[in-house]
């Protein structure tokens, strides 16, 4: 079947449904999504910037080992967790933990691995989430998996997966658009072009009309959105969603916005960057411009940004007590899940371990 | 910045001493070119560049799209066409995607074309644990690539050899696995820049000692040290031999070291089964049997994902580990 090129072809301008000042774009080319949705999003937001600053703190303060924040990106943290049903995957990576919490991880699970633990934290199973990916682009894979066995199985199940800019130049993004095209499986990709790899400018990853452009090579339809505009994600992510979920196959969806802060707490972004251009994304912030346009239509006072805060600010505060902990994990699960039963060696470096431990203690 | 003079003393890191490597070949040779993730503008994550964009240009020195494989592919291009390109690997684990062109074309290209296309070029890489990482940051991944035939596999324990080790690696007709133990990289020593170079392949004797030898590389080598100072305020005396380089293998310092004790400990971070350390007690007990007093023991790593990073205290051989398998050396048949 071969494929009309208009149909894959992302729209010229990244799709904007509330500017960065708050008001409605005009002939605009989705519809708002409800209010509703648009509060629930609010709320959201909210939550995931306090997630951000809060694990950023804990980071400074030595409680977490590293912390990769997504300031600034919590318009996609929060649509991608908010178009998901039930039924849905979502494949993170390292700087989704807000979206991880969003879809219902409770922060004490979601957070083990930055504080250290060796495991993924949460059960992927429990929550329909499979564990973040370090290693760039390879969880876009698995998702393409994921989803081409729930059409096998005959589930309703959509997967979205996240990546980054510049995991868009790994191999691994680029068989996994090909294999979601040729299975035609239900698979929604969001690239969160924050436009930086670490210290990589997007113009050193790819010299492409838009990284939603790299969809056509393979026929998987691109879209562009701007990043930082929530109402516009949860339009352009719901519709590709729902065209996955009818069976018409993957879709690619850019995401336009920006990293504020350093790659984690171990960068030195001063060495790569202006503060100007730090400074000239603040104005685009995704909560400042979605508060105007609530604040504008009626849906948003005083007393319901006290409410929204206040629950930020109590997830913020168990946060703070679930993660300050310096509960050490028990040695002896590490050779317990290597296999589903351990080998004879697991058995025996396992004692050894038990062996030298209880000398270690025997020392204090 | 500091001059690239390569006379003299200097107290350098060893992050320090293979910037001044890079820098050194650079400036001697205009074929040398490094690039990868993050090389440029910010002299990648653990600063091992810092600098040269800025000193040579970014022709010289220049970040790539983000593409393991991509970047030592396009290295063995740039190698086959007259160039000797340095390329960087950010971390252990985020070498995997590059493995295809490793073991498939650096390897092999030799081998294939009977000698007609050589490709000097080296691929440095930052691995093992000790650093408080997360997981995929800790790998020793070292026996893929020893057990690859084409390679060269060189890992410094300390600033000097750092910098004699990559300035060999890169002047090296034959391609180089350069694996740096990032949890040395701030450590600082005396370095003579003005050295003659070891070339690779040589293995040193880093402490005499005459009751048994312990054999380790790279990251091991300060805890094997450790471990014969403690033995040695026990009253017992542990040589330690530095490897420097896994391929080539010195068999020959390697053996006469363990002739002359009659007793080794191998010394490794990574898990044991099937590792560099299960090659280094074959070799020893095939070619030492009826110098050894016991059998040759390990003091490696358990058969686990590294365990990263609240648990890696578990995982890494220390000085107690090292001395229990000193201690099972049957001492009591002697
Ligand atoms: C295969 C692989 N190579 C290198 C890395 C090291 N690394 C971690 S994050 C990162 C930059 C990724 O940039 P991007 O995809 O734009 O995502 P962002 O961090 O900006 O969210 C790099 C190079 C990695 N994790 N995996
Ligand atoms: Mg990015």
């Amino acid at each position: 079947m071969t494929r009309d090129l208009d149909l894959l072809l992302p729209s010229p301008h990244p799709v904007e449904l509330i500017d960065p000042t708050g008001q409605t774009v005009a002939e605009a080319t989705r519809e708002l999504p409800d209010d509703a949705a648009l509060l629930r999003a609010f709320a959201g937001l909210t939550t995931a910037r306090r997630i951000n600053d809060q694990a950023s703190a804990l980071a400074r303060q030595g409680r977490l080992a590293v912390y990769p924040s997504s300031h600034g990106q919590e318009a996609c943290q929060v649509a991608a967790a908010q178009v998901l049903t039930d039924d849905d995957w979502l494949f993170p990576t390292y700087r989704d933990t807000a979206a991880v919490v969003m879809r219902g991880v409770d922060v004490a699970e979601a957070f083990l691995p930055l504080q250290g633990a060796w495991h993924s934290g949460y059960d992927p199973h429990e929550h329909k989430t499979a564990p973040q990916a370090t290693p760039l682009a390879t969880q876009l894979l698995h998702a393409v998996g994921v989803a081409h066995a729930a059409r096998l199985r005959g589930e309703p199940t959509v997967a979205l997966a996240l990546c980054g800019d510049g995991a868009t130049s790994e191999g691994d993004f680029h068989e996994a658009l090909n294999f979601a095209a040729v299975f035609r499986a239900p698979v929604v990709f969001l690239v969160q072009n924050n436009q930086y790899a670490i210290s990589v400018p997007l113009a050193r990853q790819s010299v492409a009309p838009s990284l939603a452009h790299k969809g056509i090579g393979y026929g998987v339809p691109g879209e562009r959105v701007d990043g930082n505009d929530v109402a516009a994600l949860l339009a352009v992510l719901g519709t590709a969603m729902a065209r996955a979920r009818a069976g018409e196959g993957p879709q690619l969806v850019e995401a336009h916005t920006y990293r504020m802060q350093p790659h984690t707490n171990a960068d030195d972004s001063r060495r790569y960057r202006k503060d100007d251009e730090v400074a000239g994304w603040a104005e685009r912030d995704p909560l400042a411009r979605l508060e105007t346009w609530l604040r504008q239509h009626d849906l948003l006072d005083d007393a319901r940004l006290a409410a929204v805060t206040a629950d930020a600010d109590q997830l913020a505060a168990r946060m703070r007590t679930e993660l300050a902990g310096d509960a050490t994990p028990e040695p002896a699960e590490l050779f317990a899940h290597v296999y589903a039963t351990p080998t004879p060696q697991l058995v025996e470096q396992a004692a050894v371990v038990a062996d030298e431990l209880s000398r270690e203690d025997a020392h204090r | 910045m500091t001059s690239t003079a390569t006379t003299g003393h200097e107290k350098l890191t060893m992050a320090q001493a293979l910037n001044r490597a890079l820098r050194e070949s650079m400036a001697a040779d205009d074929s040398v070119v490094v690039f990868g993730e993050d090389v440029g503008a910010l002299g990648g994550v653990f600063r091992i560049t810092d600098g040269l964009t800025a000193e040579f240009g970014d022709t010289r020195c220049f970040d790539t799209p983000l593409a393991e494989s991509g970047i030592v592919g396009m290295a063995v291009g740039m190698a086959m066409n007259g160039m000797r390109p340095v390329v960087e690997m950010q971390f252990d684990a985020f070498a995997y995607p590059a493995f295809e062109q490793i073991t498939s074309h650096v390897a092999k290209m030799r081998n294939r074309t009977r000698g007609k296309v050589s490709l000097p070029m080296v691929i440095r890489i930052p691995y093992a644990g000790g650093i408080g990482g997360v997981e995929h940051h800790c790998d020793s991944s070292e026996a893929y690539y020893a057990h690859t035939p084409g390679l060269h596999v060189v890992t410094p324990a300390n600033a000097a050899d750092a910098h004699r080790l990559l300035r060999a690696a890169i002047a090296s007709p034959d391609p180089v696995v350069f694996m740096e133990p990032k949890k040395l990289y701030w450590t600082k020593e005396e370095v003579d820049l003005g050295a003659e170079l070891p070339g690779i392949g040589r293995a040193m004797i880093r402490r005499e000692g005459t009751d048994a030898t312990l054999i380790a590389y790279g990251p091991s080598v300060p805890v094997a040290l450790e471990a014969a100072e403690v033995a040695a305020q026990e009253g017992r005396s542990l040589q330690v031999v530095d490897l420097r380089s896994i391929v080539p293998f010195d068999d020959e310092t390697v053996c006469a070291a363990v002739r002359s004790t009659g007793r080794a400990v191998v010394v490794a971070e990574a898990p044991g089964f099937a590792s560099v350390a299960s090659e280094i007690v074959a070799r020893v007990t095939e070619r030492c049997f009826h110098s050894l007093a016991a059998p040759v023991r390990r003091a490696v790593g358990f058969d686990i994902p590294f365990p990263a990073p609240k648990l890696e205290h578990v995982q890494l051989p220390g000085v107690d580990r090292v001395l229990d398998a000193v201690d099972d050396l049957q001492w009591d048949l002697s």
